[in-house]
């Protein structure tokens, strides 16, 4: 692991550039790869306080998505301002979630996920019934289309996400989902209020999620409003989470870096949509060989390397 | 709308919601035996499904006579599956086991789509044998030879697997093996086979529900998921592991399906989801499930 110091340094530096690309990079392309980045950070990032630290895996994270989506979409076109419709929009996740934890928590293991995942089809399924046709944005938006502010956006949003989970995983109730995933009778039986710290969880991946939609929503001219609501949000948040390494920070956005990064640069070298079952059979490798996802790679050839156990700081 | 529509309306439910049984019963055996929670049932279902078309348009065999054929060759690629991927992870406890699999199950969708999106092309097909669109007429309501083939097919294949599981020896070690993996193997049940053969069965029943998925209704690659969610959800309406009960519960959603189409419309799609969440939190061992899921 880097030390504290030396890792709060380089990400702060590493973000300040991030700031400053606008300026000195004006491709469009550049920028829009970069938004794609920052919205899969938030969404794993987000997945993974939930799946990662308290270990409950959620496939309805599509669900929160969508709905932050569908809540900042609509309030956004009808005049209010974006910052508050963003808000709103997590705000509306959040609540949602809350409302379906409290039954849902009832639910363990594998019951959960199904339970999750059949949630958000039939939100998708009300969605895609109740609104049929395409959300395009009012003219006047279009007209002052740009791409900076979305870009900035993005990125505070980003970096906001992983600065909570930073300090989650540092803090008192971040230990307390650590210990429901680890054993959620045995946190139980040691004095975790076990469905306050699940609860938690939830409300704070959903909100994440619900900011989340709402910068796609900004993000884009136009789509379908069942779209954000499709399950491949969901296993895409997985992935990127469990590639990277689920319960770490650093993870999903080590995860995010190689997931669009390699299906930016498949399409170039490998025939047309073979990369979706590279892809898959990656996946399965990492799951059986490196459960921990890449993050433990430089350990791993630091131990290979050194034949120890690097000294702890 | 009259009564006889009712009826029709129902009747269809039924042939439908056999095929649902049939989907379910290898998803919730396989849980019950391994707690291995195999997403990826849709896709194998959809892959049964393009071996019964492949056989049926290219060697012109009837879809019904080459069902067993289908079974076996699912039960092989199920046997691979298994030594490559799946037998790793019998050594972990139960709830890794549910999701580590499930993981492996992921990853496992997005080869099995891909690669039949890549081979077989994205339209929707079904294998159509000469008597199609025939079928007999009671009291103005039809019954298509078709369904009620695929209707006959479902019960024989989930009663011969109750009758396999409760008479035969391997059945009976297989029961064991859910019960009690550990105690089975002191009492010299040979685990991993029966966790082998368990696996293959699963993948075999999901095939031979695909091939009849694509003789009475229509296949196509991306159909997994509708598929596994009606899988899950009659699994656990029926209670994990109740392979009578997953066929009656699949007959029941098919009814409930067809019925609230008529007041609902394209919402009817989500009707059975909603039905399992309250199942779900009333009753979570299932409608016909006892407290802990056995087969």
């Amino acid at each position: 692991m880097l030390g504290r110091r030396k890792g709060l340094f380089i990400g702060s530096l590493v973000v300040s550039l991030l700031y400053l690309l606008p300026g000195v990079v004006s491709k469009t392309d550049v920028l829009n790869l970069s938004c794609l980045v920052f919205l899969f950070v938030m969404l794993s990032e987000s997945w993974n306080i939930l799946g990662g630290y308290a270990g409950q895996v959620n496939l309805g994270h599509a669900c929160f998505f969508g709905l932050g989506a569908l809540v900042t979409r609509l309030l956004w076109f009808s005049g209010m301002p974006l910052l508050v419709t963003l808000f709103l929009g997590g705000l509306a996740a959040l609540v949602f979630a809350l409302i379906i934890g409290l039954p849902a928590f009832r639910l363990r293991g594998a019951y959960f996920v199904i339970g999750t995942l059949a949630l958000a089809e039939i939100m998708r399924i009300v969605v895609s019934n109740a609104l049929p046709t395409i959300s395009s944005m009012p003219s006047q938006f279009i007209a002052s289309y740009s791409l900076v502010p979305r870009y900035y956006l993005s990125l505070t949003l980003a970096v906001g996400t992983v600065a909570v989970v930073h300090l989650l995983s540092r803090s008192r109730p971040g230990l307390a989902m650590v210990a429901i995933k680890e054993g959620e009778d045995t946190a139980e039986a040691s004095g975790v209020d076990t469905f306050k710290y699940k609860l938690m969880a939830l409300g704070l991946s959903t909100f994440l999620a619900g900011l989340a939609g709402g910068l796609f929503a900004f993000f884009h001219v136009s789509y379908y409003p069942a779209q954000p609501f499709g399950v491949h949000w969901t296993f895409d948040a997985l992935f990127i989470a469990y590639i990277g390494g689920i319960g770490t920070v650093g993870g999903p956005i080590i995860g995010t870096l190689f997931y669009i990064g390699l299906r930016e640069l498949f399409p170039l070298v490998l025939p047309p949509e073979i990369h979706t079952i590279v892809f898959g059979i990656m996946f399965i490798l990492v799951i059986l060989l490196m459960p921990n996802g890449l993050v433990e790679l430089p350990g791993k050839f630091r131990r290979f390397m050194v034949g120890s156990e690097p000294p702890r700081e | 709308m009259t009564f006889e529509f009712l009826i029709q309306i129902m009747v269809f439910g039924v042939f439908v919601g056999s095929l649902y049984g049939l989907a379910a019963v290898g998803f919730s055996f396989i849980y019950g035996v391994m707690r291995i929670l195999n997403i990826a049932h849709g896709e194998l279902i959809m892959l049964g499904g393009y071996v019964g078309f492949s056989i049926c348009s290219y060697y012109h065999i009837d879809p019904f006579l080459s069902l067993p054929l289908v079974g076996v060759v699912l039960f092989v690629l199920g046997a691979g599956l298994y030594k490559a991927f799946f037998s790793r992870i019998i050594k972990f406890n139960e709830e890794l086991r549910t999701n580590t699999s499930l993981l492996i199950s992921f990853g496992l969708i997005l080869i099995l789509e891909q690669s039949a999106l890549l081979s077989f092309s994205a339209n929707d097909r079904s294998s159509s044998p000469s008597y199609a669109g025939l079928g007999m007429e009671i009291y103005n309501i039809q019954f298509p030879y078709l369904r009620m083939g695929i209707l006959l097919v479902s019960i024989v294949l989930i009663f011969g697997l109750q009758l396999f599981l409760r008479k035969t020896y391997l059945g009976k070690s297989i029961r064991a093996a859910a019960e009690n993996w550990e105690s089975a193997t002191l009492v010299g049940i040979n685990i991993k086979r029966v966790y082998l053969i368990s696996f293959s069965l699963s993948c075999a029943l999901a095939g031979m529900a695909g091939s009849m998925i694509a003789v009475g209704y229509s296949i196509n690659p991306t159909m997994g998921l509708e598929w596994i969610l009606k899988a899950m959800v009659i699994a656990i309406m029926a209670g994990v592991g109740s392979i009578g009960g997953a066929f009656i519960a699949g007959v029941m959603l098919g009814v409930v399906e067809a019925v609230s189409s008529i007041y609902l419309g394209p919402y009817m799609q989500g009707i059975g989801l909603v039905i399992f969440l309250m199942v779900l939190m009333l009753r979570p061992q299932g409608l016909f499930g006892a407290k802990r899921g056995r087969v």
